[in-house]
């Protein structure tokens, strides 16, 4: 073992770390993970097949793109729909709103665009000066500086027709919304490898401490998976709640000071509608009274309202709050499939639905 | 949506940004998020931006956290 990146992947490794998982000898737990990486992780290692009897893993709201709800992409929607250009990520467009998906409107001519980052959206607004360019932001800490800076950096080259239709979310209200969900059993959380890049692992300390459940902080090998479930079990073991890294490779203690610095300057938190969780006070990411000019929501939509209505008898709500497996939502593999999808889930790769079809985990259909 | 990947710096550009090699694969990566990155760096790049600089001693690190799992006893 000389290689990170390789050990991370060795299969003979993993086996050994899969026989220090089945020593656990401690009480039934749910382990919750929160990113939508690691669920596609989990999902492709058919880990939840593999765990020791007593432990469960749920997945959280860690796929952006699922908690985002339907107003969104109705807004989104009215912007394609209003002729402004509307440039998103892939995922994004295979949405629902209330009533089509953004590719769906595109395919009747609304001009929407997928792009790989918000800087290739404002290379766009850039190369078409006649256009307005609005940006669906979608994402948590580990996207919105990315979105900030590309929000400076039109602001200060004067670039006034970029904008961005932020939906952007802060991870720690909806951890804490979910420590509070008396329906929710969560025992202790698989923290996200790349948002805690710029949050810092020392951001769930307070969660860690008031609600006693051990924050592991893990990469996305297999084996950096498989490290920090022996982590959180070791720490459920011995009645310990606290933060601990085990993907020191990207992740440090300390957060990330120039992304939360321009995010700090160009976002101001607010509350924000969750799929799944309702409002959560202080958990959006909304851009700030001096970047007013960039914000397509206050440019383009001010004044209207959206019906925002979810697809009938979907039920990522529950899925979402882990409350609900995949493979129990009525839906599942039947009027909704990857191909087909009816719930955001379902649509996303990292979608929990989607991840589980994907990869017909134990048990699935 | 928020994966991540490592690659090599192997050129500043005046303009902020590197080009940064990953596994074959060239790109012009922003280094506005990162401190003190320079050719030779490994950096974690995410939607264009490198939001990690990969210091050596943590690859290290990672390597002995293995290690210690599998040596320690549960419990």
């Amino acid at each position: 073992m000389n290689n990170p990146a390789e050990a991370a992947r060795d299969p003979e490794l993993a086996s050994r770390l899969l026989e220090r998982l089945h020593r656990y000898a401690g009480p039934p737990v749910g382990v919750m993970e929160v990113c939508g990486t690691h669920t596609v992780a989990i999902a492709r290692l058919g880990l939840r097949s593999l765990l020791p009897d007593g432990v469960r893993l749920h997945s959280g709201p860690g796929c952006p793109v699922c908690v985002t709800p339907a107003r969104v992409f109705d807004e989104a929607l009215a912007l394609a729909q209003d002729g402004v250009t509307l440039a998103t990520y892939g995922d994004a467009v295979r949405v629902p709103g209330s009533a089509d998906t953004l590719g769906e409107a595109r395919s009747r001519g609304a001009a929407v665009r997928v792009v790989y980052s918000a800087l290739d959206a404002l290379e766009l607004a850039r190369r078409e000066p006649e256009r307005e360019v609005a940006f669906l932001g979608l994402g948590f800490e580990t996207t919105a500086p990315t979105v900030a800076w590309a929000v400076k950096a039109a602001r200060e080259e004067g670039r006034s027709n970029f904008s961005v239709l932020s939906a952007h979310k802060a991870l720690l209200p909806a951890m804490e919304a979910l420590l509070r969900d008396p329906e929710v059993a969560i025992g202790a959380f698989l923290c996200p490898g790349h948002a805690t890049m710029v949050l810092g692992a020392q951001a769930y300390a307070p969660l860690a401490e008031e609600y006693r459940v051990p924050c592991v902080v893990a990469g996305f090998e297999p084996n950096d998976v498989l490290v920090g479930l022996v982590r959180v079990l070791d720490q459920v073991e011995r009645g310990e709640a606290r933060v601990e890294n085990v993907y020191p490779r990207a992740v440090d203690d300390a957060p990330n000071r120039a992304a939360l610095g321009v995010l700090d300057d160009v976002f101001v938190r607010v509350g924000s509608a969750w799929r799944g969780l309702g409002e959560l006070p202080g958990s959006g990411y909304e851009l700030a009274e001096a970047y007013g000019q960039h914000d397509a929501r206050r440019r383009f939509l001010a004044g209207r309202s959206f019906p925002g209505r979810e697809p009938e008898g979907c039920r990522c709500a529950q899925v979402l709050r882990g409350v609900l497996e995949p493979r129990e939502c009525p839906l599942f593999g039947g009027r909704c499939t990857p191909e087909h999808p009816v719930g955001a889930c379902m649509v996303s790769s990292e979608g929990a639905c989607g991840a589980h079809h994907r990869y017909r985990e134990a048990g699935a259909p | 949506m928020c994966v991540a990947v490592p690659g090599e710096i192997l050129t500043l550009e005046p303009d902020g940004t590197a080009v940064v090699d990953f596994g074959g694969t060239r790109r012009t990566v922003s280094l506005a998020l990162v401190e003190g990155a320079a050719p030779g760096d490994y950096v974690v790049v995410h939607a264009g931006f490198a939001l990690h600089r990969v210091d050596p001693e943590e690859a290290r690190e990672t390597l002995a956290l293995f290690r210690s799992v599998l040596d320690e006893q549960p419990g």
